[in-house]
């Protein structure tokens, strides 16, 4: 059975653990880090959502996990709105595979 | 290009032969493979596009609702509410194998079924914007996993494509015309070796025929000056 962790700045989070979501709020962007890396290494979660504020400061973190199957990095969108780094890690994958922006 | 020092021997054109032939079948394998999986990653593409956009429309919608609860509410109140969920999610994880390439498959069982049983607190002392903000969330939160199925798929399929990509590019550039220039210059080497021989042949035969007939030419005179005498 695996868990699904959602990671990001109180506010954003908290909604999440009515649903009954790991949450794991973070204060500072050091604090996030650290997170994640017990997060990914304890090989039970299997979808970890960063909001995109902290995701923004952490991308080399959040790329070691890109061609690892556990866990999934997905972005979303903190209670400061989407800054579009969702996106345009989409138009990344889609450049790293053709070689160019293709859509 | 030029290639590096290579034995002309029979043996090695032999090998170079059986590589190209190896070689260019793996070359239409992996184009064909690169195809396929190219298009079903644009597929792929483009429904996660569609979905982040709805995920990041409801997440924005969850927020604005959350925003407003958190003051109308104070702190310590929202959180209370909030500490003890009902409700708990379970991920089972499977995979699923395109084109060679392992992408997960989540499926998720949600503890209890009722969807109305998500608010963990009672309504006398929350606002309603908090049960919206939960309503939101727990409507978009499906979205949010097939979200991270996809992203991740396509984050999988990206990878092998770049790779399958530089193999056959590495294929077409540089190991079949690099064998081919080395067939060519092991027969060239060849044949030259065999005309070299032919012609060998051809002088020690000459050589031969004249050593033959100067022999019958000095037998014969001999033969002439004994009858005369």
């Amino acid at each position: 059975m695996y868990k699904i962790a959602v990671l990001g700045d109180r506010e954003s989070v908290l909604g999440f653990q009515a649903l009954g979501l790991d949450v794991h709020p973070a204060e500072t962007v050091e604090q996030a880090r650290k997170t994640l890396h017990t997060l990914a290494r304890d090989g039970e979660t299997a979808i970890i959502y960063v909001t995109e504020q902290y995701a923004a400061q952490m991308g080399d973190e959040i790329a070691k996990y890109k061609d690892s199957v556990i866990p999934a990095v997905i972005l979303i969108p903190g209670k400061g709105g989407s800054l579009g780094m969702g996106m345009r890690n989409i138009t990344d994958s889609v450049e790293r595979a053709v070689g160019a922006d293709i859509l | 290009m030029p290639s590096a020092q290579v034995n002309a021997t029979r043996m090695e054109l032999t090998r170079q032969k059986r590589k190209l032939a190896t070689s260019s079948r793996g070359h239409k394998l992996l184009k064909d493979k690169r195809d396929e999986l190219m298009k079903q990653f644009l597929d792929l593409i483009r429904e996660n596009r569609a979905l982040r956009k709805k995920v990041e429309e409801g997440l924005m919608q969850a927020h604005g609702s959350f925003t407003v609860a958190s003051a109308l509410m104070s702190s310590e109140m929202l959180e209370q509410s909030l500490l003890y969920p009902k409700q708990s999610v379970d991920l089972d994880m499977s995979f699923q194998n395109i084109m060679s390439v392992n992408v997960p498959q989540y499926q998720f069982t949600t503890r209890s079924a009722d969807s109305g049983e998500v608010y963990p607190y009672g309504f006398a002392t929350t606002s309603g914007e908090l049960d919206s903000a939960v309503d939101a969330l727990s409507s978009v939160f499906e979205d949010m996993l097939k979200l991270a199925q996809i992203e991740k798929a396509c984050q999988l399929m990206a990878e092998e494509i770049e790779k399958t990509r530089r193999r056959v590019n590495a294929l077409e550039y540089v190991v079949i015309p690099d064998c081919q220039s080395k067939i060519k210059s092991i027969s060239m080497k060849l044949d030259e070796n065999e005309r070299n021989n032919t012609i060998r042949l051809m002088k020690v035969k000459d050589m031969m025929l004249n050593a033959e007939i100067e022999e019958r030419r000095r037998r014969t005179a001999e033969a002439i000056s004994q009858s005369q005498d």
